[in-house]
């Protein structure tokens, strides 16, 4: 008796791991990003001077549309890169640096576009679990620190950034057609640096994430400027020598120059 | 025109870079300083970061000092035996300053220390050649045009042993003060990462007692090498020389100098003085500043990990 009753637990035991599978919300969504770039790369020239990146996409669903309202957040974050924030302080007279704060790694570049203020459409929880706000993104990479009070610093790297065009907020920049068809245009400052570029896409109902979406964006530097670069790094004596080359040639060529102007 | 500086990483308008290279190059030619203290602050205020200001600072001056000691090796007003023996003190001071500099570093005040050096020995520097100048000058209308200069002013320097003849300057001194001169450039040069005409035209002139004609031109022998010397370091240990940026430097850097080798010819040895004297003082006022007028921001950010 036992021993059937096991077996025919055995037997049922896939469908019951089945159908609670089909029961949890989370392993199907209802709602699904279907996005795309306008490029998934940008190269830096000589002449590079920012660019503009277009992101867009549709939601996808099976089921008619939720009565609540729709919104769309879209992240980038450039590569993180480490970073130290000093204070000064007045000692004996003089504007000294007395406190100082590292970064491990701070993204070099984040901005968040959305299609109606933060605060109104992302809840505080899920902007801790997702990291999507500026002072979120910057404090998933909190590193060590000799002081005992680390929020000013991390505040005054947002502050910088943002006087910066750095770290930006665009609260409306997201445009959303008929709760389907969204759009974000998202320009690249002039100073980027090298690396994978992170864009997240999230859709948000009454402040919580229902859907999310990732894209890499390469950016690099592409022939002269990929040449120097490389070569710096990788054979930097020979770089070196030819920094001190073209110096010293540009010296002599000019003095020649001259030469020949005053004798005329 | 904007352009993309692929070491730096940071887009700047090029003519603006040609621009501050010329300027920086017309001092060259003019006094025979590298303007690396020129350049640098320069640097940072559009918005280089520091260490690439630093090192392609260096490797501008190679250009322009190149540029300027050509056209006096021309004229002849180049003292290649007294440059020899001060680059020779000067790379072994350079090597010291190095070391000096990671010590500081180490201690975390190594910015303090480099702001307090350029105001101390700029301003120093600054007034004593101003009063000096100005002095011969007025004494130089009193007591009509042509008087000569005393030069061989036996001083305590004179009395040391090891004497070498230096022809072109017209000196017979101990080589010890040439050298201790050189290595004192040499280690200053290396914590305020400039190449130290500033410090060694004075240093010429008034601890050796060389004559005005030869200085700059001795200086500048002294400056290409011991700043190539810095470049080559810096792109080797740390890969901050921006070519493109140094290019663009040089290319104004290098006419600059060649004006100011030939505006210096023009103009009077006293007015010179004065008028580096007045210039230093006033890179050395900003810099007093800087240090006793309160920052309108008082955090900053500097790339990288600090210890």
């Amino acid at each position: 008796m036992i021993r059937a009753l096991i077996a025919l637990l055995a037997l049922l035991a896939p469908c019951i791991a089945l159908a609670q599978a089909y029961d949890d919300p989370d392993a199907a969504p209802r709602e699904k990003i279907v996005a795309g770039l306008s490029r998934n790369d940008v190269d830096i020239t000589t002449s590079f001077d920012g660019s503009d990146i277009i992101i867009y996409g549709a939601v996808k669903r099976e089921t008619p549309i939720p009565y609540d309202t729709l919104d769309v957040v879209v992240t980038v974050e450039g590569p993180a890169r480490a970073i130290t924030i000093r204070h000064k302080e007045r000692r004996f007279g003089i504007w000294v640096n007395t406190g100082k704060v590292s970064v491990g790694a701070a993204p070099n570049f984040y901005v968040v576009a959305t299609t109606r203020p933060l605060d109104q459409i992302l809840d505080p929880a899920e902007d801790d679990r997702f990291r999507i706000s500026v002072p979120l993104a910057i404090r998933a990479y909190a590193g060590t620190s000799s002081v005992e009070d680390v929020v000013p610093y991390t505040e005054a790297l947002v502050r910088l950034r943002e006087s910066g065009g750095l770290y930006r907020l665009d609260e409306g920049a997201v445009r959303l057609a008929q709760d389907t068809l969204f759009r974000a245009d998202v320009q690249l400052p002039a100073n980027l640096i090298e690396g994978f570029y992170g864009t997240r896409i999230f859709l948000l109902r009454q402040g919580k994430v229902v859907a999310t979406f990732r894209a890499p964006i390469e950016v690099r530097k592409v022939g002269l400027e990929r040449w120097l670069y490389r070569l710096a790094r990788q054979q930097p004596f020979i770089y070196g020598f030819m920094s001190l080359a073209i110096a010293v040639l540009a010296g002599w060529a000019a003095s020649a120059l001259f030469r020949q102007l005053q004798r005329r | 025109m904007q352009i993309y500086l692929p070491i730096a990483e940071v887009v700047v308008n090029a003519f603006t870079l040609i621009g501050l290279g010329g300027i920086v190059g017309l001092m060259s030619g003019l006094f025979g300083v590298g303007g690396g203290f020129l350049i640098t602050p320069l640097l940072f205020f559009i918005g280089i970061p520091p260490a690439i200001a630093v090192a392609t600072g260096a490797n501008q001056v190679v250009a322009s000092s190149f540029s300027a000691l050509l056209a006096h090796v021309k004229r002849k007003s180049v003292d290649f035996r007294m440059g020899w023996m001060l680059l020779a003190g000067g790379l072994a001071g350079s090597s010291l300053g190095v070391m000096l500099f990671n010590m500081l570093q180490k201690l975390g005040q190594v910015d303090l220390v480099v702001q307090l050096c350029y105001v101390v020995f700029l301003g120093l520097i600054g007034a004593m050649m101003l009063q000096e100048s100005l002095r011969s000058l007025r004494r130089a209308k009193q007591s009509g045009p042509i008087r000569p200069m005393r030069r061989h002013q036996h001083g305590w320097v004179h009395r040391w042993p090891l004497k070498m003849k230096f022809r072109a300057s017209g000196l017979y001194i101990s080589a010890i003060p040439v050298l201790l001169v050189g290595a004192c450039v040499g280690v200053l040069g290396a914590l305020m990462g400039v190449g130290g005409g500033f410090i060694m035209v004075p240093a010429m002139i008034y601890l050796l007692g060389m004559p005005t004609k030869v200085v700059i031109g001795t200086s500048l022998f002294q400056i290409t090498f011991l700043s190539a010397y810095t470049t080559l370091m810096h792109a080797v240990y740390s890969n901050t020389v921006d070519v493109m940026l140094a290019l663009l430097l040089i290319i104004g850097g290098v006419t600059g100098a060649q004006i100011g080798t030939g505006l210096g010819a023009k103009l009077r040895a006293e007015q010179l003085r004065i008028l580096l004297a007045l210039l230093v003082l006033v890179v050395c006022g900003k810099l007093a500043l800087d240090l006793f007028l309160r920052p309108s921001e008082l955090y900053s950010l500097t790339p990288g990990i600090l210890k």
